[in-house]
């Protein structure tokens, strides 16, 4: 027998009865001719339980429907690879490895519930992004993180950024997943809204992979994970679809979900078992939209409907209702599509890990999906509706009036120190600066090591994990953004960022083969915030279809802005790499005494947007430097072939900061020294500070300086020998310049966060 | 035939597939213990990988002591089988009063991940025979709590008696006399923080000194077995 329902529930039947009932679609977020049709696909007004959904589905955060239009780029310009298993739409992508290993990576923002909580915000932004993992088949083997923080000096600062750094770690450290690197920027754009960006990668056989389909008629859906609380409910409607208000008055705090990542380490281990014994149809994770999302995506990805019986799902609130239910956020929850025959098994084996599984309904040939709450049917819906059918908006562009007047304000023209006192300051202040100072504060407090295949984590420049201890192939990552150049050049800054992670995977020795982007920006509903949007979205699409790599999935972040003020536009990268053996990958340092330190690449006058002029004159004007992926694609490909005849013993990547700052961080990272003699006729300020794109700091053991120099010149590479590595050298010695000490580099380049701090 | 050595596997631990990779690599066989099951299947070792038992629930290693398989370990640690427990396995054999002190939370209140550099105080245990008292190793630690805490008297005892088996050289959490793992009075039973699973190929770790963590018990495994 049914519990006597609150009269309050409103089914289809009584919607059916009360055509004019007022509803508050605008509250949801939802804008009237959204709400009008609604009413058309139902041919009625919709249920509540209806219009929270839609509302939740429809919103910026699920439905892409002020991106979708620009997106379209990275599927029409992908190159075509036999590599791509499973491409954008799905969860994450799946790149092959080799004929029997793929991995599967995607990067996610959790922005905003960061701000307004940062320790769990920034957790369950990694617990989401796992599950997305997961939700492929593959077991994770790793997170990187890249965050961007308002200024280091601000009170708030110290309020986001340990918890931030905490959340992280904790939920990283308890799942037993090995953080690789990532990136942290300060710049007071930030403030307000501080980019959390999480990225995750799995593998698995590619046999294994997993499909989201909820079909086969009679199929029971299975609910597996944490119970459904009130957390996080209108997360997505109202968190990530609205811009905070300037009174900051808002009352956020209840919409934030709390991760608890104890089950989620069991919900990997118990779905990768399942995976592995054939007994899941679909699967699909609960993340943002919860239910509401997971419910209508298999049933749309599927060959018929759906029915599922609300009153089954486990809840640890009481009173909770059906809407409720739907829109819930609470974490660490999967949705399995499950053969009858099989369902047993499945609950049995859930069981064994102490892990909940309840059967909430079934797969049906009705083409529809119908949610019943105690017998009352209180949702009745086309899942395709929901899912694939949202608004599709053609948000009006237009290039910010500043442009023209910022590009000409050039950083080229600002003072710079002259003598050689005021050079040798300039580094140690830049290396003392909150952007290119150590920060080991941040990433001593995540686990590296867990799983015992992490070949190189930070601060190299980028990840590289061991995926088969028999062959040693493995994978290199690396995660890059610069609002600074996106500000000034939104395509070019797009590009330069593609270039740097694809450089900084190169570097390693690794072979970059796909991408995922997180792209944070603004309000949509600023046509200056749309443009350059569209425009780094060409970018990054053009630039991959250049460098032969596709784009495998990311996320979207909008309305990265307080009143009127948005960030910096900022697209953050993410490029996968291969390496056939990782005992060949070419580590961070400064190889052994008596080694030729070299740069490849050209150093051009390129200041504006640079580290530099940010950290010396607060300035941010001029155009960014130029890119040229042809030169970053021979350079990629010189790297790898010397990874592989090992004829480099360290390599770095230059970037913020220029050859400066990368020296000083090869020195301190191996504590030897370096004796540097500048190129004849170089002006030192400009070769040292310089952020010309496409450089390389390599160091060529004894004997192979020839081949090196033959290898690059056959590229048409340029190399410059800079120096030798000197164990009897204290730090730096820029002959007929200056001496910087070991003690003097460390100094001003380690502590820094956490004085700044107040730690 | 190789001795087998037993990884139990806790929900919540991390660490176990790293251990049978240890175990692996110091050539012996690892083999797969599971929480809820008493029976730990002839194994001539036991290993409690570090993690997150249960959730931390309550406090680090407190509801892994209820749990079946520690009932059996325990017995048979009273019957001299080596036994050791390295991070959240250290935790669990303090829970379970196999060895004194406690682990709390660390002086400066973080996680911190840190090669830590260790010196190895006695080679009078089942798990570091292999090793010359006063060798130097490195080993990562990374933990939250893992400061190690015991009454001024038991800290007196376990240092009369030799059962301080790692010591802190940088301490990096606060530990009292910088102790890093101890063991039982017989030997058999070792714990320590910093993870030797963690160091055992020149690839992925600081050192390999890890393996000699494996070399010891085999050593000593074999030499009761000729006695």
């Amino acid at each position: 027998m049914s519990r006597q329902l609150d009269t309050a529930v409103d089914t289809v039947g009584v919607a059916d009865a009360t055509p004019d009932e007022k509803q508050p679609w605008a509250e949801l977020g939802l804008k009237e001719d959204e709400y009008q049709r609604i009413r058309e696909i139902l041919g009625r007004r919709p249920t509540q339980s209806e219009l929270a959904m839609y509302s939740i589905m429809w919103s910026e955060h699920c439905s892409y429907k002020s991106s979708r239009v620009h997106l379209r780029q990275f599927g029409e310009k992908n190159v075509k690879t036999p590599r791509l298993l499973a491409g954008i739409g799905e969860n994450a992508g799946v790149v092959a490895i080799d004929e029997h290993i793929a991995v599967t990576f995607k990067v996610e923002s959790h922005n905003h519930p960061s701000y307004v909580e940062p320790k769990q915000g920034a957790a369950t932004g990694v617990g989401g992004i796992i599950r997305d993992i997961i939700a492929m088949g593959a077991r994770p083997i790793a997170v990187m993180d890249s965050l961007r923080f308002g200024a280091i000096d601000h009170p708030d600062t110290a309020r986001v950024l340990p918890g931030v750094v905490d959340g992280v770690g904790h939920y990283g450290n308890c799942v037993g997943l090995p953080n690789i690197g990532g990136e942290t920027y300060f710049d007071a754009c930030y403030q307000g809204n501080p980019l959390v960006n999480a990225l995750s990668v799995g593998v698995m056989p590619r046999s294994r992979l997993q499909s989201m389909q909820a079909s086969g008629v009679g199929n029971v859906v299975i609910l597996l994970g944490a119970k459904t609380g009130r957390d996080g409910i209108g997360g997505v409607s109202v968190l990530a679809s609205a811009t905070f208000s300037e009174s900051g008055e808002d009352d956020a705090r209840p919409s934030v979900q709390v991760g608890d990542p104890f089950t989620e380490k069991l919900l990997i281990e118990v779905c990768l078992e399942l995976f592995d014994a054939g007994l899941v149809v679909g699967v699909q994770d609960l993340g943002g939209a919860g239910l509401t999302c997971a419910l209508s995506e298999t049933a749309a990805a599927g060959d018929g409907g759906m029915h599922v019986d609300l009153e089954l799902v486990p809840l640890r609130a009481k009173g909770m209702e059906p809407h409720d239910i739907l829109a819930s956020e609470s974490q660490e929850r999967m949705l399995l599509i499950v053969d009858p025959a099989k369902a047993e098994e499945v609950l049995a084996r859930a069981h064994r890990w102490g892990l909940l599984a309840t059967a909430i309904g079934q797969v049906t040939d009705t083409g529809r999906l119908v949610v019943d709450f105690h017998g009352q049917t209180v949702v009745d819906v086309p899942p395709a509706s929901l899912a694939d059918e949202g608004p599709v908006y053609h948000r009006p562009i237009a290039e910010p009036n500043d442009l023209a007047l910022i590009a000409v304000d050039r950083a080229e023209t600002l003072p710079r120190p002259t003598t050689d006192e005021e050079i040798r300051q300039t580094i140690l202040d830049m290396a003392a600066s909150p952007n290119l100072c150590d920060k080991s504060w941040i990433t001593e407090q995540y686990d590296s090591s867990v799983f015992g295949n992490t070949v190189l984590g930070a601060p190299h420049d980028a990840g590289v994990v061991r995926l088969d201890e028999r062959t040693g192939v493995g994978i290199a990552l690396s995660l890059d953004g610069n609002g600074r150049f996106a500000r000034l050049d939104p395509y070019h800054g797009a590009q330069l960022a593609l270039a740097e992670a694809y450089r900084n995977v190169a570097v390693t020795g690794a072979t970059p083969i796909a991408v995922s982007d997180c792209l944070n920006f603004g309000s949509p509903e600023d046509p200056h915030v749309m443009w350059q949007f569209e425009r780094a979205v060409t970018g990054i699409a053009d630039g991959c279809q250049k460098l032969g790599i596709p784009v495998t999935g990311g996320n979207v972040s909008f309305y990265n802005q307080t009143g009127r003020e948005a960030i910096h536009p900022t697209p953050v990268i993410g490029v996968l790499g291969v390496l056939d053996d990782v005992a060949r990958r070419i580590p961070l340092g400064l190889g052994k005494t008596g080694d030729t330190i070299a740069l490849i690449g050209e150093t051009r006058e390129e200041l504006s947007g640079s580290e530099w002029a940010q950290v010396k004159h607060g300035h941010l004007g001029g155009v960014p430097p130029k890119v040229d992926l042809d030169h970053e694609m021979k350079l990629a490909e010189l790297l790898a072939r010397l990874a592989s005849t090992e004829q480099l013993a360290a390599a770095h990547d230059l970037s913020q900061g220029g050859l400066a700052q990368t020296l000083v961080e090869a020195i301190c990272h191996s504590g030897l020294g370096a004796q540097v003699l500048l190129p004849e006729g170089a002006d030192p300020f400009t070769y040292l500070f310089s952020e010309s794109s496409g450089r390389v700091l390599v160091v060529i053991p004894r004997g192979q300086e020839l081949a090196v120099r033959t290898a690059c010149e056959q590229r048409g590479l340029p190399i410059t020998p800079l120096g030798v590595t000197d164990a009897n050298t204290d730090g730096l010695h820029l002959r007929d310049h200056f001496d910087l000490t070991q003690g003097e580099l460390e100094a001003a380049w380690k502590g820094r966060i956490a004085a700044r701090l107040g730690e | 035939m190789s001795a087998r050595i037993g990884i139990v596997t806790f929900p919540g631990s991390l660490d176990d597939r790293d251990a049978a990779r240890a175990v692996y690599l110091g050539g012996a066989e690892p083999v797969a213990l599971w929480h809820d099951d008493a029976q730990i299947h002839g194994v001539d070792a036991v290993w409690l990988p570090g993690g997150f038992s249960y959730g931390d629930a309550l406090r680090c290693g407190a509801i892994a002591r209820f749990s079946q398989v520690m009932d059996t370990v325990k017995a048979a640690a009273a019957e001299g089988m080596p036994v050791i427990g390295v991070c959240n396995g250290f935790q669990v054999l303090c829970e379970s009063h196999l060895l004194p002190g406690a682990l709390v939370r660390n002086a400066h209140l973080r996680y911190r991940n840190r090669p830590a550099r260790l010196r190895v105080e006695t080679d009078r245990t089942a798990w570091t025979s292999a090793f010359a008292a006063g060798t130097e190793t490195v080993f990562p630690a990374k933990h939250g709590e893992g400061r190690y805490v015991a009454d001024e008297a038991t800290l007196d005892a376990l240092e009369r008696e030799g059962r301080v088996v790692f010591r802190y050289l940088d301490n990096p959490n606060g530990s009292m006399r910088d102790i890093a793992g101890v063991s039982n009075e017989a030997g058999n039973v070792v714990g320590l923080m910093p993870h030797p699973e963690h160091a055992v190929e020149a690839l992925t770790g600081p050192s390999t000194d890890g393996l000699g963590l494996i070399a010891s018990v085999l050593a000593h495994l074999s030499e009761g077995a000729s006695r």
